[in-house]
Protein backbone atom coordinates (compact mmCIF):
# COMPACT_ATOMS: atom_id res chain seq x y z
CA UNK A 1 0.00 0.00 0.00
CA UNK A 2 2.70 2.18 0.58
CA UNK A 3 4.44 1.31 -2.37
CA UNK A 4 1.02 2.23 -4.33
CA UNK A 5 0.80 5.55 -2.65
CA UNK A 6 4.60 6.84 -2.95
CA UNK A 7 4.72 5.50 -6.57
CA UNK A 8 1.36 7.66 -7.82
CA UNK A 9 2.55 10.40 -6.01
CA UNK A 10 6.18 10.18 -8.13
CA UNK A 11 4.75 9.83 -11.31
CA UNK A 12 1.97 12.81 -10.58
CA UNK A 13 5.04 14.90 -9.53
CA UNK A 14 6.90 13.96 -12.75
CA UNK A 15 4.12 14.88 -14.94
CA UNK A 16 3.63 18.28 -13.03
CA UNK A 17 7.11 19.10 -13.86
CA UNK A 18 6.78 18.17 -17.79
CA UNK A 19 3.52 19.74 -18.35
CA UNK A 20 3.98 23.02 -15.88
CA UNK A 21 2.96 26.64 -17.82
CA UNK A 22 0.49 24.98 -19.06
CA UNK A 23 -2.98 27.02 -17.85
CA UNK A 24 -3.83 29.21 -15.27
CA UNK A 25 -4.57 27.10 -12.05
CA UNK A 26 -1.05 28.17 -10.47
CA UNK A 27 1.11 27.02 -13.91
CA UNK A 28 -1.27 24.20 -15.25
CA UNK A 29 -4.38 23.50 -16.77
CA UNK A 30 -7.89 21.74 -15.29
CA UNK A 31 -7.40 19.06 -17.99
CA UNK A 32 -3.68 18.41 -17.24
CA UNK A 33 -4.36 18.50 -13.70
CA UNK A 34 -7.33 15.17 -14.03
CA UNK A 35 -5.35 13.61 -16.53
CA UNK A 36 -1.99 13.37 -14.43
CA UNK A 37 -3.90 12.09 -11.74
CA UNK A 38 -6.00 9.31 -13.94
CA UNK A 39 -2.35 8.37 -15.38
CA UNK A 40 -0.34 8.83 -12.22
CA UNK A 41 -2.94 5.88 -10.20
CA UNK A 42 -2.53 3.64 -13.07
CA UNK A 43 1.71 4.27 -13.13
CA UNK A 44 1.14 3.33 -9.30
CA UNK A 45 -0.86 0.40 -9.64
CA UNK A 46 1.28 -1.33 -12.63
CA UNK A 47 4.34 -0.09 -11.22
CA UNK A 48 4.82 -0.51 -7.45
CA UNK A 49 6.84 -3.48 -7.71
CA UNK A 50 9.85 -1.80 -9.66
CA UNK A 51 10.16 1.39 -8.21
CA UNK A 52 10.20 0.20 -4.09
CA UNK A 53 12.12 -3.45 -4.29
CA UNK A 54 14.23 -2.86 -1.14
CA UNK A 55 10.84 -2.52 1.05
CA UNK A 56 12.63 0.02 3.17
CA UNK A 57 11.04 4.02 3.14
CA UNK A 58 14.03 5.54 5.20
CA UNK A 59 14.26 8.04 2.24
CA UNK A 60 11.10 9.10 2.89
CA UNK A 61 12.13 11.16 6.08
CA UNK A 62 12.43 14.92 4.52
CA UNK A 63 15.36 15.46 6.44
CA UNK A 64 17.28 13.30 4.00
CA UNK A 65 15.73 14.33 1.04
CA UNK A 66 15.97 17.94 2.29
CA UNK A 67 20.24 16.53 2.30
CA UNK A 68 19.39 15.31 -1.12
CA UNK A 69 18.85 17.93 -2.61
CA UNK A 70 21.60 20.36 -0.94
CA UNK A 71 24.05 17.67 -1.71
CA UNK A 72 23.65 17.10 -5.73
CA UNK A 73 24.25 21.29 -6.40
CA UNK A 74 27.55 22.30 -3.31
CA UNK A 75 29.68 19.71 -2.51
CA UNK A 76 29.06 17.54 -5.70
CA UNK A 77 29.18 20.30 -8.19
CA UNK A 78 32.41 21.49 -6.59
CA UNK A 79 34.09 18.10 -6.99
CA UNK A 80 32.66 18.07 -9.77
CA UNK A 81 34.39 21.11 -11.46
CA UNK A 82 37.76 19.86 -9.74
CA UNK A 83 37.73 16.66 -11.26
CA UNK A 84 36.92 18.34 -14.67
CA UNK A 85 40.07 20.65 -14.16
CA UNK A 86 42.00 17.98 -13.43
CA UNK A 87 41.61 15.86 -16.41
CA UNK A 88 42.11 18.83 -18.41
CA UNK A 89 45.09 19.02 -17.05
CA UNK A 90 46.01 15.09 -17.49
CA UNK A 91 44.93 15.49 -21.50
CA UNK A 92 47.41 18.53 -22.36
CA UNK A 93 49.80 17.36 -20.78
CA UNK A 94 49.46 13.36 -20.80
CA UNK A 95 50.86 12.71 -16.87
CA UNK A 96 49.09 9.59 -15.99
CA UNK A 97 49.92 7.02 -13.60
CA UNK A 98 46.61 4.75 -14.08
CA UNK A 99 45.52 1.65 -12.06
CA UNK A 100 42.76 -0.72 -10.39
CA UNK A 101 42.43 -0.24 -6.85
CA UNK A 102 40.63 -1.66 -4.13
CA UNK A 103 38.02 0.91 -2.06
CA UNK A 104 36.55 0.41 1.25
CA UNK A 105 33.53 2.23 1.21
CA UNK A 106 31.62 1.33 4.84
CA UNK A 107 28.54 1.14 3.43
CA UNK A 108 25.40 -1.36 3.63
CA UNK A 109 22.34 -0.31 2.16
CA UNK A 110 22.13 -0.52 -2.10
CA UNK A 111 21.12 2.91 -2.11
CA UNK A 112 24.17 4.41 -0.79
CA UNK A 113 26.47 1.96 -2.91
CA UNK A 114 24.47 3.34 -5.66
CA UNK A 115 25.71 7.02 -4.92
CA UNK A 116 29.06 6.51 -4.26
CA UNK A 117 30.27 4.94 -7.44
CA UNK A 118 27.97 7.19 -9.35
CA UNK A 119 29.96 10.06 -7.30
CA UNK A 120 33.27 8.22 -8.02
CA UNK A 121 32.65 7.73 -11.43
CA UNK A 122 31.91 11.14 -11.80
CA UNK A 123 34.59 13.49 -9.54
CA UNK A 124 38.77 13.14 -9.53
CA UNK A 125 40.22 10.96 -11.68
CA UNK A 126 38.30 7.90 -10.66
CA UNK A 127 35.96 5.67 -12.47
CA UNK A 128 33.99 2.57 -10.59
CA UNK A 129 34.98 -0.95 -12.46
CA UNK A 130 33.60 -3.40 -9.90
CA UNK A 131 31.52 -4.22 -6.89
CA UNK A 132 32.65 -6.76 -4.32
CA UNK A 133 28.97 -7.89 -3.71
CA UNK A 134 29.53 -9.90 0.00
CA UNK A 135 31.89 -6.92 1.69
CA UNK A 136 30.08 -4.02 -0.32
CA UNK A 137 34.34 -2.93 -1.14
CA UNK A 138 34.57 -1.17 -4.67
CA UNK A 139 37.31 -1.34 -7.45
CA UNK A 140 37.98 1.80 -8.79
CA UNK A 141 39.95 2.48 -12.23
CA UNK A 142 42.64 5.58 -10.94
CA UNK A 143 44.05 7.83 -13.27
CA UNK A 144 46.87 8.73 -10.97
CA UNK A 145 47.57 6.16 -8.08
CA UNK A 146 49.47 7.56 -5.08
CA UNK A 147 52.76 7.08 -4.77
CA UNK A 148 53.17 3.95 -2.86
CA UNK A 149 48.83 3.52 -2.86
CA UNK A 150 49.78 0.10 -5.12
CA UNK A 151 51.22 -1.34 -2.38
CA UNK A 152 47.98 -1.06 -0.18
CA UNK A 153 45.57 -3.76 -0.27
CA UNK A 154 42.75 -1.49 0.29
CA UNK A 155 42.32 1.71 0.70
CA UNK A 156 39.54 4.05 2.60
CA UNK A 157 36.75 6.35 0.30
CA UNK A 158 37.45 9.45 2.19
CA UNK A 159 41.13 9.38 0.79
CA UNK A 160 39.93 9.62 -2.96
CA UNK A 161 38.25 13.13 -2.27
CA UNK A 162 40.46 16.17 -1.30
CA UNK A 163 37.89 19.20 -1.27
CA UNK A 164 35.05 17.98 0.48
CA UNK A 165 34.34 14.43 2.39
CA UNK A 166 31.30 13.12 0.40
CA UNK A 167 31.20 9.47 2.00
CA UNK A 168 30.12 11.42 5.28
CA UNK A 169 27.56 13.06 3.26
CA UNK A 170 26.49 9.76 1.53
CA UNK A 171 26.25 7.87 4.99
CA UNK A 172 24.19 10.41 6.42
CA UNK A 173 21.35 10.75 3.14
CA UNK A 174 21.23 7.09 2.49
CA UNK A 175 22.27 5.26 5.87
CA UNK B 1 22.52 36.89 -29.75
CA UNK B 2 21.14 34.04 -32.07
CA UNK B 3 24.62 33.92 -33.19
CA UNK B 4 26.30 32.83 -30.59
CA UNK B 5 23.95 29.62 -30.46
CA UNK B 6 24.27 28.51 -33.71
CA UNK B 7 28.05 29.01 -33.43
CA UNK B 8 28.20 26.68 -30.20
CA UNK B 9 26.17 24.24 -32.26
CA UNK B 10 28.90 24.70 -35.32
CA UNK B 11 31.77 23.60 -32.80
CA UNK B 12 29.65 20.65 -31.14
CA UNK B 13 28.85 19.49 -34.96
CA UNK B 14 32.91 19.74 -35.68
CA UNK B 15 33.59 17.35 -32.10
CA UNK B 16 31.06 15.03 -33.53
CA UNK B 17 32.54 14.46 -36.31
CA UNK B 18 36.02 13.97 -34.22
CA UNK B 19 34.44 11.80 -31.92
CA UNK B 20 33.68 9.42 -35.05
CA UNK B 21 37.20 9.40 -35.96
CA UNK B 22 37.17 6.98 -32.55
CA UNK B 23 34.26 5.35 -33.79
CA UNK B 24 35.94 4.16 -36.80
CA UNK B 25 39.81 3.52 -35.73
CA UNK B 26 38.70 1.79 -32.39
CA UNK B 27 40.91 -1.40 -31.48
CA UNK B 28 38.25 -2.88 -29.63
CA UNK B 29 34.43 -2.94 -29.48
CA UNK B 30 33.97 -0.93 -25.68
CA UNK B 31 36.27 1.79 -27.68
CA UNK B 32 33.57 2.49 -30.41
CA UNK B 33 31.02 1.77 -27.67
CA UNK B 34 32.42 4.60 -25.79
CA UNK B 35 32.72 7.33 -29.23
CA UNK B 36 29.30 6.44 -29.80
CA UNK B 37 28.16 7.58 -26.39
CA UNK B 38 30.30 10.74 -26.81
CA UNK B 39 28.06 11.53 -29.91
CA UNK B 40 25.10 10.83 -28.35
CA UNK B 41 26.06 13.46 -25.43
CA UNK B 42 26.82 15.96 -28.36
CA UNK B 43 23.30 15.32 -29.80
CA UNK B 44 21.45 16.19 -27.08
CA UNK B 45 23.89 18.85 -25.82
CA UNK B 46 23.40 20.65 -29.76
CA UNK B 47 19.17 19.38 -29.39
CA UNK B 48 18.83 21.73 -26.21
CA UNK B 49 20.52 24.49 -27.62
CA UNK B 50 18.78 24.39 -31.18
CA UNK B 51 15.45 24.05 -28.97
CA UNK B 52 16.17 28.16 -27.65
CA UNK B 53 17.44 28.51 -31.74
CA UNK B 54 14.07 27.82 -33.45
CA UNK B 55 11.81 28.29 -29.77
CA UNK B 56 10.56 25.20 -30.32
CA UNK B 57 10.35 23.46 -26.96
CA UNK B 58 9.61 20.17 -28.45
CA UNK B 59 13.53 20.05 -29.70
CA UNK B 60 14.48 19.53 -25.80
CA UNK B 61 11.40 16.85 -25.29
CA UNK B 62 13.05 14.98 -28.14
CA UNK B 63 16.36 14.97 -26.63
CA UNK B 64 14.98 13.47 -23.10
CA UNK B 65 13.82 10.96 -24.62
CA UNK B 66 16.83 10.16 -27.17
CA UNK B 67 19.04 10.33 -24.11
CA UNK B 68 16.76 7.99 -21.99
CA UNK B 69 16.74 5.91 -25.45
CA UNK B 70 20.56 6.08 -25.73
CA UNK B 71 20.97 4.60 -22.58
CA UNK B 72 18.86 1.46 -22.61
CA UNK B 73 20.98 0.75 -25.96
CA UNK B 74 23.72 1.34 -24.20
CA UNK B 75 23.37 -1.09 -21.21
CA UNK B 76 21.89 -3.89 -23.37
CA UNK B 77 25.80 -2.98 -25.48
CA UNK B 78 27.35 -3.57 -22.50
CA UNK B 79 25.54 -6.53 -21.39
CA UNK B 80 26.38 -8.41 -24.76
CA UNK B 81 30.18 -7.46 -24.35
CA UNK B 82 30.23 -8.76 -20.67
CA UNK B 83 28.80 -11.50 -21.95
CA UNK B 84 25.77 -11.87 -19.81
CA UNK B 85 23.02 -11.84 -22.68
CA UNK C 1 25.99 43.50 -23.85
CA UNK C 2 24.05 43.36 -20.71
CA UNK C 3 24.99 41.40 -17.83
CA UNK C 4 22.82 38.56 -18.72
CA UNK C 5 24.16 38.20 -22.24
CA UNK C 6 28.03 38.18 -20.76
CA UNK C 7 26.69 35.21 -18.20
CA UNK C 8 25.20 33.06 -21.04
CA UNK C 9 28.22 33.98 -23.70
CA UNK C 10 30.84 32.71 -20.59
CA UNK C 11 28.41 29.46 -19.96
CA UNK C 12 28.77 28.42 -23.79
CA UNK C 13 32.62 28.75 -23.51
CA UNK C 14 33.14 27.14 -20.88
CA UNK C 15 31.15 24.26 -22.34
CA UNK C 16 32.52 23.71 -25.40
CA UNK C 17 36.08 24.27 -24.10
CA UNK C 18 35.17 21.80 -21.91
CA UNK C 19 33.61 19.51 -24.88
CA UNK C 20 36.61 20.01 -26.85
CA UNK C 21 38.98 18.70 -23.99
CA UNK C 22 36.90 15.67 -23.39
CA UNK C 23 36.94 14.87 -27.24
CA UNK C 24 40.73 15.63 -27.64
CA UNK C 25 41.23 12.93 -24.77
CA UNK C 26 38.94 10.44 -26.66
CA UNK C 27 41.43 10.88 -29.76
CA UNK C 28 44.75 10.72 -27.58
CA UNK C 29 44.46 8.91 -24.39
CA UNK C 30 46.45 5.21 -24.77
CA UNK C 31 43.23 2.73 -23.53
CA UNK C 32 39.91 2.13 -22.88
CA UNK C 33 39.55 2.86 -19.43
CA UNK C 34 41.31 6.24 -19.60
CA UNK C 35 39.30 7.37 -22.46
CA UNK C 36 36.46 6.51 -20.61
CA UNK C 37 37.79 9.11 -18.15
CA UNK C 38 37.91 12.02 -20.72
CA UNK C 39 34.58 11.51 -22.25
CA UNK C 40 32.44 10.78 -19.22
CA UNK C 41 33.87 13.79 -16.67
CA UNK C 42 34.62 16.05 -19.44
CA UNK C 43 31.77 16.20 -22.24
CA UNK C 44 29.49 15.99 -19.07
CA UNK C 45 30.51 18.76 -17.39
CA UNK C 46 30.68 20.57 -21.10
CA UNK C 47 26.85 19.84 -21.13
CA UNK C 48 25.99 20.96 -17.95
CA UNK C 49 27.28 24.47 -19.21
CA UNK C 50 25.61 24.64 -22.47
CA UNK C 51 22.44 23.70 -21.34
CA UNK C 52 22.87 26.35 -17.92
CA UNK C 53 23.18 28.84 -20.55
CA UNK C 54 19.86 27.40 -21.95
CA UNK C 55 17.99 27.58 -19.02
CA UNK C 56 19.40 31.00 -17.51
CA UNK C 57 18.42 32.78 -21.21
CA UNK C 58 15.30 31.27 -20.67
CA UNK C 59 14.43 32.07 -17.22
CA UNK C 60 15.58 35.63 -18.09
CA UNK C 61 12.78 35.58 -20.90
CA UNK C 62 10.22 34.63 -18.79
CA UNK C 63 10.75 37.19 -16.17
CA UNK C 64 11.18 40.16 -18.66
CA UNK C 65 8.39 39.45 -21.66
CA UNK C 66 6.30 36.85 -19.56
CA UNK C 67 5.22 34.21 -21.54
CA UNK C 68 5.05 30.89 -19.31
CA UNK C 69 6.42 28.55 -23.16
CA UNK C 70 10.30 29.61 -21.82
CA UNK C 71 9.33 28.56 -18.20
CA UNK C 72 8.60 25.28 -19.62
CA UNK C 73 11.79 25.54 -21.78
CA UNK C 74 13.92 25.67 -18.87
CA UNK C 75 12.16 23.41 -16.85
CA UNK C 76 12.71 20.79 -19.90
CA UNK C 77 16.12 21.97 -19.82
CA UNK C 78 16.74 21.19 -17.11
CA UNK C 79 15.69 17.95 -16.77
CA UNK C 80 17.40 16.76 -19.98
CA UNK C 81 20.66 17.90 -18.22
CA UNK C 82 19.85 15.95 -15.42
CA UNK C 83 18.63 12.80 -17.57
CA UNK C 84 22.10 13.02 -18.86
CA UNK C 85 24.45 13.04 -15.59
CA UNK C 86 22.74 10.22 -14.18
CA UNK C 87 22.95 7.59 -17.35
CA UNK C 88 26.42 9.10 -17.99
CA UNK C 89 27.57 7.98 -15.08
CA UNK C 90 25.69 4.38 -14.70
CA UNK C 91 26.64 3.71 -18.63
CA UNK C 92 30.43 4.52 -17.98
CA UNK C 93 30.15 1.96 -14.96
CA UNK C 94 28.39 -0.61 -17.42
CA UNK C 95 31.05 -0.42 -20.04
CA UNK C 96 33.83 -0.52 -17.60
CA UNK C 97 32.01 -3.74 -15.96
CA UNK C 98 31.26 -5.51 -19.24
CA UNK C 99 35.17 -4.84 -20.62
CA UNK C 100 37.00 -5.91 -17.95
CA UNK C 101 34.75 -9.27 -17.93
CA UNK C 102 35.15 -9.45 -21.42
CA UNK C 103 39.20 -9.41 -21.11
CA UNK C 104 40.59 -6.22 -21.92
CA UNK C 105 43.15 -5.30 -19.48
CA UNK C 106 43.96 -1.94 -18.58
CA UNK C 107 47.39 -1.89 -20.51
CA UNK C 108 49.65 0.89 -18.69
CA UNK C 109 48.68 -0.22 -15.57
CA UNK C 110 50.34 0.22 -12.08
CA UNK C 111 48.53 -2.67 -10.32
CA UNK C 112 45.32 -4.24 -10.88
CA UNK C 113 43.41 -5.31 -7.87
CA UNK C 114 40.20 -6.54 -9.79
CA UNK C 115 42.56 -9.30 -12.32
CA UNK C 116 43.92 -10.24 -8.66
CA UNK C 117 40.71 -10.60 -6.64
CA UNK C 118 39.14 -12.83 -9.32
CA UNK C 119 35.13 -11.92 -9.03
Amino acid sequence: MIAFIVTACAAFLMYLILTAGSGTIGFWSLSELVMGTLLALLTGLVARKSLCRSESYRLLSPVRLLLLLVYVPVPFFIELTKANLDVAYRVITMNIRPGIVRVHSGLKTDFGIFMLANSITLTPGTLSVGIDEETNDLFIHNINVGVGDEKKKIIESTELFSLVNLPAWIRRIAE
Amino acid sequence: MIDAWILTVLCLTILMVLATVRLVLGPTAPDRVIALDTVNTLVIASMILFGVVFKQIIFVDVAIVYGLLSFVSTLYIAKYIGGEL
Amino acid sequence: MTVIEIIVYICLAIGVVFNTLGVIGLLRFPDLYTRMHATTKATTFGSIFTSLAVIVYALYLFLTVNDSQYLTLAIHAFLAVACLVFTNAVSAHAIARAAHRSGIMPSPAVVDRLAEAKL
